[in-house]
Formats: C-alpha cells, sequence, structure tokens
C-alpha cells in the first residue's frame, strides 16, 4: 500500500515507532546503513604478502574479489609489525592501481621524440637481439694485460633492491652466463 | 508529545541521545583514545582512513604548516595529523631536548607536537540534531554517521559543529570515485559535470564495525597512538596513561574530551594533548550548539500529526506493515 | 656491510627488530628510524614505555628526535668523532665489559710491530702508497702470522677480497689455527689490540667530541654514562642506523666505530642489545645475499677477479679460511656452480671456473655511469631502480643515459630514468637535444608486489614468502618473467652457436616450471634451487653443513640453505606470533643462517655458557643434555662444549673453542681491530667529508685517504674545502633525507593520490638565522647550488635545523629530501642532482649525507641560463682554488716502514 509505504518512510513516525522518539539512532536508520557489511568480508580470497616498500617486512593481508584488489591492510599475525602499516604501505593498493600506472610496452626508437607501440614480444625478441650483438661486439676473452676477462664491459643490469630473492637469482645467474660483470643494485645507494 | 521526557533524556550526562533506543541490538559505545604522546606523525591513519573510505584526495597544496599539509579535517580528509614546533621542552625538568645548556649556548628548547584529530563523535552531537533529513545518526556503537544515501547536502549541520569536522564534498561527482554507485545527483556545476555536494565525515568505520572490524586508522597506527575500544575501557586507559606521563613530567599532559561533565557531554573519541587544546587548533571550551533544540523538535512532531493525522500515525505505531 | 662482516663474520643486522623491546637503552644514530621504518618503530616505543632510554643522536631533529627521550644535534659527517669519543670514555673510566672484551673480541690480541697508527702517521695508517693510492695491509696483521692472499698476491700483500667480497670477515687474516698466535689475555701488553685501541682515541675527550660534532660536552658524556648504565651482565643497549651512516666518504668506518662500541659494552649477541641495520629497500638485504651486485656471487663468495685468481684452486685458497665455517669455502662455490651449470659443471673442468666472467677491481655502477659518459657502455638493463633521481650527482646519470645505444626500463610507471631523452632538466637546457639523443629506449611495465610470489629478505635477516593475490595485467610482467623468458630468447638464439664465448650461457641451467597463461616461472622451483638438493637423490638439503665440494650437492646460495628443508617453504611459514612460544617467533618466515634471529648468540651466555643473567637469558649450555639451548637457534655448534679447546691441526668450524661466539671469524672473535678485509684502515678515525666548510681538528690528512674521487671526470667537479680559496662560494653544509610519506626516488610513491598530497612539493630545511642571513622567507623559495648543478625549493625555516659552531665558527646546515624529479603526481627538483660521485672505498657509497653548498633566495634560472648561472660560480670557486690548491698527505707521503 503505497501510502502507507510513504508514511512509514517518513522518519518522525518510524521515530515514535521504534522508541527513538528524538529520530536520532534506530528511526532514521538508511537502507544502505541496514545492509552495509564491510568489504573485506565479501572478498573472494585474502592472500597474506609483505609490504613492497622499506625492509621492516611488514605483513600485509590483501583482499581480492573479482579479480582486483578490494583492499591492503596489516596482517595482525606478524611477529614484526602485528597488523600494522605505515601510510606508504597502507597505499600500496593504490600503487598497484595507480593512475599514472603503465600497462603497455613502450617504444622510444633512437632520435625519435615520441614513444610508440610496440608488442612484449616483438620488445624481448628486439632487446634479446641487442644483447647478443652488443656482447659479440665488445667481448673480451682477455684483459689489455693478457689475464683472462670472459666478459663484455658495454652492457650493465641495474636494481634488485626492490625485488625478489628469486628475480635476484635469476638475474646474478644469467648475467654471470652472459658475461656481463657490471650488476649493480641500490645496496650502493 | 511533552517536552518534559525529551528534555531528560538530554539532560542524562555521559549517554547519547538515540543509542538507548537501539534495545538488544545496542552494543557497547565504542570510541577513540588519541595518545599524542606516542604519535610519530606518520599519517598512516590518514590513509588508512582514505583508502578504506575510498576518499577522494583532497588537493596537493604545500602549506609550509611544519609537516601539514592536509592543515584540517574536511570532506576529504577524515583523519588529520597537526604538526606543532615548539620552543619548549619535552620534560618539565627541561629533558628530552637538545642541549641541556640550551640557554648558554643561546638556543631555544625544542618539540614537536603531532596528534592525529579526528571526528569527536560527541555524546551531545549538535550536527545530529540538526540534520534534517536524518541522515545524521547515532548508531548502535553510540557514534555519529552521516549516511551517504540519505544525505541531501542542506549543510546545515556544518556550522553546528563546535569542531568545524562537518564539511560538504565539493567536487565533481566523477571525482568521488569511491562512491559513485550511490551518488545522488546535485546540480551542474558546469556542462556535463555534476557535483557532490554532500557532507562527509569519519564514520569510525562503521561498515568494519559491524563486521566486527577496528577502525582502518586505529588499525593501521603504527604506534597505537590511536587506541579503538569500548569508551569506558579507553577512559580508564587514558587515566592511567595520564597518571604515568605526570609521574614521568611530562610538560602540559592532560586529556581532552574524556570527561562526560563538559560541553558536548564528552566525545566518543578524545585524546592525551600534551599542551593546551589551542595549541594544536582545538577549541579549548566545546559547546553543543544545539542546547536549545529540543523545542524545535517537538514543534516538527506537532507539525507532523497536523499533516497526516494521529489515527494513521497510531496505526503504523501498532506494527502494521 | 663489511662493516659488520669484517666486525662480527657476517654482513647483516645482527639482531632483530623486535628484540629492541627488551633494550634498556637504544641509541638510533645515523637513521630516521619513526620516519623511515615506522612500524619497526613500535618496538623502540614498546622499550620506551618499559623504561628504555631512547637517545637521537643526528643533525636534525626529526620525527625520532620528537619520540626520544634525548636528541643530541651534531654536525652531518662527525659521526666518528662521536663514537671514537664514546669508545674513549669506556676505555678511560674503565666502563668496557671486561670479560666479554676478554674473551669474545680480540681485544687480547698482539698486533704486529710495524703497526702504527694514524695518531703518529698524522692521518694516515701505516702501508700508505701514494702512487696507487691505497694501503699495504701487511703491516696490519696480527704478530706471528701470515699475510693471507692468493699466490699472485701474496708478494704485492693487500687483501685478496674487498667490499661485500671480504663482508664475511673470514678471510681470517692468514690465521692457521683458531687461536691467533700471540694474546696476552690480561690486554696489558702495549701492543694488543686493546691498547692500540686506548692510544688510538685518546685525544677523544669531551671537549674534542663537543668541538667537532658542535654539541655540548655535557650530552656528550650523558650519552656516555646512559650506554655504560645500561650494558653489561644485567643490561644491555641497542643501536640501529640506516644511510645516515653508509652514505659517506667513511660509512664503513662509522658502522666500524659502533661496532667497537658495542664490542666493548659486551651487546652483541645478546637480548636487547645488536646493530640493528635499518635497511630502505624491501629486500636490499636480500639483493646482498643473492646478490645483484658486481663483486660477488651468492653467499658473498667473491667474483673471480681479472688481476688475481687465474686458476681455481687460486681462487679457492685465497677465499678458505682454514678455521672458522669459511673453511669450506670449495663446498659453497662448487654448489653454486652445480646449480648455475648443472652437470656442464665437473671436476674435470674445475666447475666451469675459468670460464666465469672476471671483475675489475670497481665495476659498481659509479663505475658504469663514467664509461657511459665515456661512451664505452652500450646497453644498459635498469630493473626497479631510478637513477636518474635516486643517485648522486642526477645529470650525470641522465647525460650518461642519453650515450647509450640502447636501454630497457622495467617498472610499475614511468619514472625519470624512462624519460630523460624528453623531459628532463637536460632537455630543458637544451645540454639533451632528443633529435641528437641515439638512445633505444624499451619500457617495459614491471608487476607489483601483489601480482607476483616471491620472497623478501628485511632488514633483520629474515625471509618472507609473499603469494599473488591478482594477475599482473596487459604488457605488465614480474622480473622473474623478464629475465626468464630473456634467458630462454638469448638461448635458443645461441643454441648452435660455436663461439668460444657463449659455452657458459649455453651451459646454463635454465629450467624452471611455469603457470598460468603467461607462462609465469614458478618462484618457488627458484627457492628450491637456491636452497638446494643432492643430487643423486634429488633430497633437499636442511642446511649448510651438508654442502660438500665434490659436485654431490647444489646450492644457489649457501647461507640461504635450509630455507627449503623437508621440501616445505619455510619462509612461507605464517604462524600468527600469538600462537608461538616466545617473541622470538621461530615459527614466522625463515631467518638466514639456519633460522637464527640474534646472530652470535652463543655470546648471551657467559665463557662457562651459563646467561650472563637471569634478566638477560637467551641462549645457554645445557651440560646435562650436553647441547646448546634457549629462545632461539644457537648460533654454534650445538653440541660444542663451551669449555672446548681445538686439538692441534684442528680445521673449520672445529678450529673454534667452545668460548668463541664469532664463528665465522677465523678466530672465532669479534674483531675490534680488523687486520684485514678493509681498504681504509684497520680502526676508524675521523676524517672530514669529501666537501667540508672545516678541516680535521685531528690531522693535516683532511679527508679519508682511500676515497674514491673522479679528479678527470667533467661532469663531477668539486666544491673547493677548508682551507682552500674559493670554498666560501659552498659555504654551508647539506645534507638530504627522506620523509615518511615517500619512498625513496619517489617511482613507487609519487604516483600514489594519498601519498603525493601529504608530501606535494619539494622544500629545504633552514634555522631561522640562515633564513635571515640570506633573506630566505618562509613558504618562498630558494635556490641551492654546488659545482654540479642547482636546484629550487620551498622554504622551510625551522628550529629544528640547526648550526653549528667549530673553530668559533658558527656554519648552517640544510636539510634536502630527495624525493621527486620530473615525473609523477608531484614533481619538483631532485636533490641528487647537487651532490658529488666521491665514495666509500670499501662499498663504493656516495657522500649525500654532508657535501657543501650555496643558497640564495627565488627561483632558480630556466632553460640554458641554469647551466650558465652554475657554471659562472663554479668558475669562480675552481679559479680561484687552482691559483693555490691545498695539497695532502695522501698524494705525497709514502708510509711504508723502511
Amino acid at each position: 500500500m503505497e501510502f502507507a509505504k510513504l508514511l512509514e518512510s517518513w522518519p518522525a513516525l518510524r521515530q515514535l515507532r521504534e522508541g527513538d522518539p528524538l529520530g536520532l539512532g534506530r528511526a532514521v536508520q538508511s537502507p544502505r546503513s541496514k545492509r552495509l557489511v564491510p568489504r573485506i568480508d565479501e572478498a573472494e580470497h585474502v592472500v597474506q604478502s609483505v609490504c613492497p616498500y622499506c625492509a621492516v617486512g611488514c605483513g600485509q593481508l590483501v583482499y581480492v574479489k573479482d579479480g582486483e584488489i578490494t583492499h591492503i591492510e596489516g596482517d595482525p599475525a606478524s611477529p614484526i609489525s602485528r597488523g600494522r602499516l605505515c601510510p606508504k604501505g597502507q597505499a600500496s593498493k593504490s600503487y598497484s592501481q595507480s593512475p599514472i600506472r603503465e600497462y603497455k610496452v613502450k617504444y622510444r626508437r633512437p632520435h625519435g621524440t615520441e614513444w610508440e607501440e610496440l608488442s612484449l614480444a616483438e620488445a624481448m625478441e628486439m632487446i634479446s637481439d641487442r644483447i647478443i650483438r652488443t656482447r659479440a661486439e665488445t667481448w673480451e676473452f682477455e684483459t689489455e694485460e693478457g689475464r683472462p676477462a670472459n666478459r663484455t664491459m658495454a652492457i650493465g643490469n641495474l636494481g634488485g633492491a626492490t625485488l625478489d630473492n628469486e628475480e635476484n637469482y635469476l638475474i646474478k645467474k644469467l648475467m654471470t652466463g652472459l658475461g656481463i660483470v657490471q650488476v649493480e643494485n641500490q645496496a650502493r645507494i | 508529545m511533552s517536552r518534559g521526557p525529551l528534555n531528560s533524556l538530554m539532560e542524562q550526562t555521559g549517554v547519547p541521545a538515540g543509542w538507548q533506543a537501539y534495545g538488544d541490538e545496542r552494543r557497547p559505545r565504542m570510541g577513540f583514545f588519541t595518545d599524542t604522546s606516542v604519535c610519530i606523525g606518520c599519517k598512516a591513519c590518514e590513509v588508512a582512513c582514505k583508502e578504506w573510505n575510498l576518499i577522494p584526495e583532497d588537493g596537493r597544496v604545500w602549506t609550509g604548516e611544519s609537516h601539514d599539509h592536509t592543515s584540517q579535517l574536511g570532506a576529504n580528509s577524515w583523519r588529520h595529523v597537526a604538526f606543532v614546533e615548539q620552543r619548549k621542552p619535552l620534560r618539565v625538568d627541561g629533558g628530552g631536548e637538545s642541549g641541556v645548556d640550551t640557554a648558554a649556548e643561546g638556543r631555544d628548547a625544542l618539540r614537536w607536537l603531532m596528534s592525529s584529530d579526528v571526528c569527536k563523535h560527541c555524546t551531545h552531537a549538535a550536527c545530529l540534531d540538526v540534520c534534517p533529513t536524518g541522515s545524521l545518526f547515532r548508531t548502535e556503537f553510540g557514534t555519529v554517521v552521516v549516511q551517504e544515501d540519505i544525505c541531501n547536502g542542506c549543510g546545515y549541520c556544518v556550522p553546528a559543529c563546535p569542531f568545524g569536522v562537518l564539511d560538504q564534498r565539493k567536487i565533481p561527482s566523477t571525482l568521488n570515485v569511491g562512491h559513485k554507485p550511490d551518488l545522488p545527483s546535485f546540480g551542474p556545476i558546469e556542462r556535463g559535470e555534476t557535483k557532490d555536494g554532500r557532507v562527509w565525515k569519519c564514520t569510525l568505520c562503521y561498515d568494519r564495525l559491524k563486521g566486527g572490524h577496528e577502525p582502518a586508522c586505529a588499525k593501521a597506527c603504527p604506534t597505537k597512538s590511536i587506541q579503538f575500544g569500548p569508551l569506558d575501557e579507553l577512559r580508564e586507559r587514558a587515566d592511567a596513561r595520564l597518571g604515568k606521563l605526570e609521574t614521568e613530567g611530562w610538560n602540559g599532559a592532560q586529556l581532552y574530551g574524556r570527561d562526560p561533565d563538559d560541553g558536548v557531554g564528552g566525545f566518543g573519541a578524545f585524546f592525551l594533548l600534551l599542551d593546551d587544546p589551542e595549541v594544536y587548533g582545538l577549541p579549548p571550551d566545546p559547546v553543543v550548539t544545539t542546547r536549545d533544540l529540543p523545542e524545535l523538535w517537538s514543534n516538527m512532531i506537532a507539525a507532523a500529526t497536523a499533516l497526516v493525522g494521529g489515527i494513521a500515525a497510531l496505526t503504523l505505531l501498532g506494527g502494521r506493515r | 656491510m663489511p662493516s659488520l662482516g669484517t666486525s662480527f663474520g657476517r654482513g647483516g643486522a645482527t639482531t632483530f627488530q623486535q628484540d629492541l623491546q627488551n633494550a634498556d637503552c637504544i641509541v638510533i644514530m645515523g637513521s630516521n628510524m619513526a620516519e623511515n621504518h615506522p612500524v619497526g618503530f613500535q618496538w623502540v616505543m614498546e622499550a620506551r614505555e618499559r623504561g628504555a632510554k631512547v637517545l637521537h643522536v643526528d643533525p636534525r631533529f626529526t620525527r625520532t628526535s620528537a619520540m626520544a627521550t634525548k636528541h643530541v644535534g651534531i654536525r652531518a659527517g662527525s659521526d666518528i668523532a662521536f663514537l671514537g669519543g664514546v669508545a674513549n670514555y669506556l676505555l678511560q673510566n674503565e666502563l668496557y665489559f671486561r670479560e666479554y672484551v676478554q674473551h669474545y673480541t680480540n681485544g687480547p690480541v698482539i698486533v704486529r710491530e710495524e703497526f702504527t697508527d694514524t695518531e703518529e702517521l698524522d692521518g694516515l695508517f701505516s702501508g700508505w702508497d701514494p702512487e696507487k693510492g691505497r694501503y699495504d695491509v701487511k703491516t696490519w696483521m696480527y704478530e706471528g702470522m701470515q699475510v693471507h692472499g692468493s699466490a699472485g698476491q701474496r708478494e704485492e700483500g693487500y687483501s685478496p677480497t674487498k667490499g661485500e667480497g671480504s663482508g664475511h670477515g673470514g678471510a681470517g687474516g692468514g690465521l692457521e689455527h683458531g687461536e691467533p698466535p700471540a694474546i696476552d689475555p690480561e690486554m696489558e701488553h702495549p701492543r694488543c689490540v686493546l691498547q692500540i685501541l686506548k692510544r688510538h682515541y685518546a685525544r677523544y675527550t669531551p671537549e674534542f667530541v663537543a668541538e667537532t660534532c658542535g654539541c655540548t660536552a655535557e650530552e656528550f658524556v650523558e650519552v656516555c654514562e646512559t650506554l655504560a648504565a645500561n650494558s653489561g651482565r644485567e643490561r644491555t643497549s641497542a643501536f640501529c642506523y640506516a644511510v645516515g651512516w653508509t652514505q659517506h666518504t667513511v660509512g664503513v668506518q662509522i658502522i666500524r666505530s659502533t661496532a667497537i662500541v658495542q664490542m666493548l659494552l659486551g651487546n652483541i649477541g645478546r637480548p636487547g642489545g645488536g646493530i640493528l641495520a635499518l635497511r630502505g629497500h624491501a629486500s636490499i638485504q636480500g639483493s646482498t645475499d643473492i646478490p645483484t651486485l658486481y663483486n660477488i656471487l651468492p653467499g658473498y663468495l667473491p667474483m673471480p677477479h681479472t688481476e688475481r685468481y687465474g686458476k681455481l684452486e687460486e681462487y679457492i685458497d685465497a677465499n678458505t679460511s682454514p678455521t672458522g665455517w669459511w673453511g669450506h669455502y670449495k663446498a659453497y662455490f662448487v654448489s653454486l656452480m652445480k646449480a648455475y651449470f648443472g652437470e656442464h659443471a665437473s671436476a674435470d673442468n674445475d666447475w666451469l671456473f675459468e670460464s666465469l666472467p672476471r671483475i675489475d677491481s670497481d665495476n659498481s655502477v659509479y663505475f658504469t655511469i663514467e664509461q657511459m659518459l665515456e661512451g664505452n657502455v652500450k646497453g644498459y638493463i635498469i630493473a626497479g631502480e631510478n637513477p636518474a633521481v635516486g643517485h648522486a650527482n642526477g645529470k650525470a646519470h641522465r647525460l650518461a643515459l642519453s650515450r647509450l645505444d640502447w636501454l630497457v626500463v622495467r617498472d610499475v610507471v614511468e619514472i625519470e630514468s624512462a624519460s630523460f631523452w624528453y623531459d628532463s632538466p637536460e632537455v630543458e637546457s637544451g645540454e639533451i637535444d632528443p633529435e641528437e639523443c641515439a638512445t633505444e629506449v624499451f619500457f617495459l611495465p614491471a608487476a607489483s608486489h601483489t601480482e607476483k610470489d616471491g620472497s623478501f629478505t628485511n632488514t633483520q635477516r629474515l625471509l618472507q614468502w609473499h603469494w599473488k593475490a591478482t594477475e599482473p595485467k596487459e604488457d605488465c610482467r614480474s622480473e622473474l618473467w623478464f629475465y626468464f623468458h630473456l634467458g630462454k630468447l638469448i638461448k635458443q638464439k645461441l643454441q648452435d652457436s660455436e663461439e668460444p664465448r657463449d659455452e657458459l650461457v649455453k651451459a646454463l641451467r635454465w629450467e624452471y616450471p611455469t603457470h598460468s597463461a603467461t607462462l609465469e616461472p614458478n618462484a618457488e622451483s627458484v627457492l628450491q634451487e637456491v636452497n638446494g638438493w643432492k643430487t643423486e637423490s634429488g633430497e633437499f638439503l636442511s642446511g649448510y653443513p651438508e654442502l660438500r665440494d665434490d659436485g654431490s650437492t647444489l646450492c644457489g646460495c649457501w647461507i640461504y640453505c635450509g630455507c627449503f628443508q623437508d621440501g616445505i617453504n619455510q619462509t612461507a611459514r605464517k604462524k600468527p606470533h600469538w600462537e608461538q612460544e616466545s617473541y622470538v617467533a621461530n615459527e614466522w618466515a625463515w631467518a638466514w643462517p639456519s633460522n637464527r634471529h640474534i646472530i652470535y648468540n652463543r655470546a648471551s651466555a657467559d665463557p662457562d655458557g651459563n646467561p650472563w643473567s637471569e634478566r638477560k637469558r637467551y641462549v645457554w649450555w645445557d651440560a646435562e643434555q650436553g647441547s646448546w639451548t634457549g629462545l632461539d637457534t644457537p648460533d654454534f655448534k650445538t653440541d660444542k662444549d663451551p669449555h672446548y679447546v681445538p686439538p692441534e691441526g684442528a680445521r673449520a668450524e672445529d678450529a673454534i673453542a667452545g668460548d668463541h661466539p664469532f664463528i665465522m671469524q677465523a678466530d672465532g672473535r669479534a674483531w675490534l681491530y680488523v687486520p684485514q678485509g678493509l681498504e681504509d684502515g684497520p680502526l676508524p678515525t675521523h676524517y672530514e667529508p669529501h666537501e667540508s666548510p672545516f678541516d680535521n681538528p685531528l690531522y693535516s690528512q683532511r679527508a679519508n685517504p682511500r676515497r674514491q674521487q673522479n679528479k678527470d671526470l667533467a661532469e663531477d667537479p668539486y666544491n673547493p674545502v677548508d682551507g682552500e680559496p674559493g670554498a666560501d662560494v659552498y659555504p654551508y653544509v647539506v645534507t638530504t633525507y627522506r620523509l615518511t610519506e615517500h619512498h625513496t626516488a619517489g617511482g613507487m610513491t609519487r604516483s600514489i593520490p594519498y601519498l603525493a598530497e601529504l608530501q606535494p612539493a619539494m622544500f629545504c630545511e633552514v634555522h631561522p638565522d640562515l633564513a635571515k642571513e640570506v633573506g630566505l622567507e618562509h613558504g618562498g623559495w630558494a635556490t641551492i647550488y654546488t659545482s654540479r648543478s642547482a636546484i629550487e625549493a620551498r622554504v622551510m625555516v625551522t628550529d629544528r635545523m640547526r648550526p653549528v659552531r667549530m673553530n668559533g665558527r658558527e656554519v648552517h646546515q640544510i636539510g634536502l629530501p630527495y624525493h621527486w624529479g620530473k615525473r609523477g603526481l608531484v614533481t619538483g627538483d631532485s636533490a641528487n642532482d647537487l651532490a658529488h660521485m666521491v665514495l666509500d672505498p670499501n662499498v663504493h657509497i656516495q657522500e649525500v649525507k654532508a657535501f657543501t653548498c650555496g643558497i640564495r633566495p627565488g627561483r632558480r634560472p630556466r632553460g640554458a641560463e641554469l647551466p650558465r648561472f652554475v657554471a659562472e660560480l663554479r668558475e669562480q670557486a675552481h679559479s680561484r682554488r687552482d691559483a693555490d690548491p691545498r695539497v695532502e698527505p695522501e698524494e705525497s707521503r709514502k708510509t711504508s716502514p723502511s
């Protein structure tokens, strides 16, 4: 009955009926407020992670729904952080979802004035070709003094302190295999 | 309705109006105790709040106010960390600052106060009293919340708040990303754009509380400067803490908003400060701005009765669905 | 961290963050812990609330100072003077922990007669060679010891291992037995280490400290007394440091100074004690353990060197210590070669040792940048680092990138290192013309931490696994994916190559299972290889004692051996702390080595194996069970009796006595004095920063003689220093730092709206007096300049930035956060553009915590005016200096004994 519904929705009447004569509490609770559920309770799964910023190593809980992160907060189980996070760690969902995050390969040709599009597969082909070529062109079997060198001094690799151990392991292994010795990371800075 | 019972309800100190009506659903009154003596000014609370509540960013303005570039609470900043640089020692005996013989060196003592401000969730909340739509309401946890699906942006509550907490979100709705689905349409500010004119403030993470989780800011706080819990417990904890700091000789330690006898019946979110409230930009003696409001309410109820007729009202009160 | 490595045996924090709660006193120095490690700082606050003293010694009054029970302001770059003063105070007043020093350190060891101290040689140690610009360390040795080194090196006599390579400190200084040959247990012999220390530090009086550091003698003494009162049997004190110490030309020696103080106080290996290195990146410890560094292989095994190690035998011999755990060097190395090359590495081909690439003495990143500027480096891959903003002398880095043939940048946002060719100060000034710039740039979007499985090693050596939460989108990929598939492609393309140079890459074991649509490699399979297994049975190894040198074991990083024990990913253990037996939380993740949280923890018991006190119980000898036990995994052979004396001829760990807790050291002792392994001296001594407005109050040798300079590099000019004309052009001290709200070069935070708004602009912190002196207005703009460049910043006038007084002169210090660059949601000039590339000689770290500058009000010149402005000032300063240059002892004086 439309009229009754209309009346019922009118706060002043609900106030009286629900023992909230001033209409300050339950009587004015909105439909949204009534059905409110914290979105971490609606997550499909929760993943235990570690903060990517400094080396304190705070535990994170990453809540996921529909393949997207819906929230990140501290993992109370961690003996180091006990569920707490600093502003950076607390912002790490926004890090993954930054408005200026890049999702596509960008290519700048020599002397180019603009970025161009390039497929990932093509980029991988081109990069591997350049490594092979530069390496062949600059290979040193030995130093000028005739001591063994087995290397190229024309290629370097930088980065690692923000990466996983497994990633650093593959980097050092591959570069050593390729004779690229100028492998460095932030530990130096 | 007579004004008698309403007034007596209002006069119960320390008990927020509207909370008792929850009956069985009523939960212990929850709140914050913000202990600024351990606040490191990291602003995790500001970010945690924004991440959880999907609050739009609040402008990239370098203010020069020490490390505070948030400046104040508002629709888009529900936590705000104040930074106060003072030529004062941390301890009454002069300890804590650099250089015992600061005077001999021609130096002043130095301390840096930090404090995370938030909505006080007053026991007597004027904002709630003046809200004509019932958007502002008292939850079963005794907290004060703006309901975003009800608020129409009238702004009556804004001047009512003695702390300047309530604020309208004056940004194009396209930027109000987190809350689009529930966004009512407000008048165009430019062609093709609508603006969100609603009022937003700390909800003490009402949704999280419903799910049994602590508010995002308190959870993140690295040093537990922000403590969450039943207000009774927090008050006990705060009293003990103040006693400890006084014994240790901290300069200016005082509780702010803990006392149910103050002008707003005590805060649901109160503080331990290391100087007078005005130093942090807080009003020293906040008073509920709606002390005479019950009269207004009975007027409104009288108007309602005249409008729909007493019989219909009684029928509904009888429980008809 | 060769400082900790040479002092104690391992290059890592000696303790863990949670243990700070047990400290009775915490000294935070060279660190702004509350701002940069806020969540770790909760343990400092716990200690403070339990009554501990928290002392913050720092040039700036920071959020850490605000929380400390005491802040002592010192001059940037004067840390060694301060800490040396502490050591002196403890020694002069007999406040050191005598029993600990006697048994657990090399305090009683007698040093060669030829050793001569800086106090006698006016700022140089014995062995200085001005031609080579380095030390011959022969004279630094223990008495009666052989110089340890490979055959080719013995006559030359300097350290065979360097930097992190020597970080293990186990090279042993040539010890043939666990006990050094000459010892005076009473520590009274004039040439015993303790007496050398006493003489070395005798001039570091409270008055000297006050004058040199710009604090008061009273507050300095208060620090000493507080430390002494909170150390000993019943009480312990901890030190926390970060890059405020490392980023100096004497960085390693600053940390050595603390190591000395903590050894004297008996605070290493004990609960509430230790030295906590606070590291700034999620896995920066991991990236040195499993290094992406030029000079080491996983587990701190030195890379083969062009000038040394011709053959496997020489390499193994040079790096094996007869005593201590480095006695098994060959097992660690051979197991790594098996992990790298599988069946291709065998005893017959010397495990492919001779095919491995060789390094030179310095192939660090700054060397590479110099080579790039010269046009010698053609290709560069950058993964998760932003040198254009984060490295000293940003302009030199950006110019270097513009001279490459090709560049790959992998990051989640387009950082300045990817955009230098069209959006940089040099493009504005015309120094880089996009149409001229020939660098081919590939930007590849990276996956974030939530989009991949893997482990980080945190600041306390704890490996923590993180699981993937969502798939990376579009072209975003993990580094694991990139390097795995890059390796596959290259191997594929070279599979038929007959070229000898391709032999090694063809031999690489490069098979890892993949999953999901993108063919992401399985990260756990890589961790399994890191842990290692028996090559015959495939059985996972449970710890490095199982490693063999005959090829029967495979292990990618010997110090991580055990992280996949029993085939279980130990790093992924997430048992909540409230379900664990003690606060040590042994079942949360996995700490190297062997899940030990406080290392050298045998030192938490007295020589007889009993806790020093009930209050400080941690690990002790259970005589009934005949084993070490306690709250943590004992960092000692579990069944080695505390009274064990090594028999004649004992090798490796069997040569370490039962009362010597530092099992990685050749003598089992912590090294107050480092006879071998450091480039710039066996003891720390005060030198001025490379650029300083003050002269060295101790010696005519002004700065670290061994610091690495680039005197001929046009892109890296230096400001004149005190005593040189022209120094007045750059009269102030700069110190750079980070803020809570941002991370390092900003690539991970300037992209986030919620962080960008919290610190939206580059600013400088100046004292009100300086503001008055040069006319700076709070909230206005300032231009700050050095010989390298000029930047602009908003002005923050604050009492927190104090001037220092020395020699009757007051000098102002200027604080500069270094988070900004041209890209991101908030932009600004980069503080690092001002810095020079002069480095610490041990670790090649730049000095950005103290250098000189000028400042004036207003915004900087734009466009081509900017380099002109910088050049004019520089020429003014340099022309005056060059007319009357200062000549230092380092350039002329030889200190070898005749």
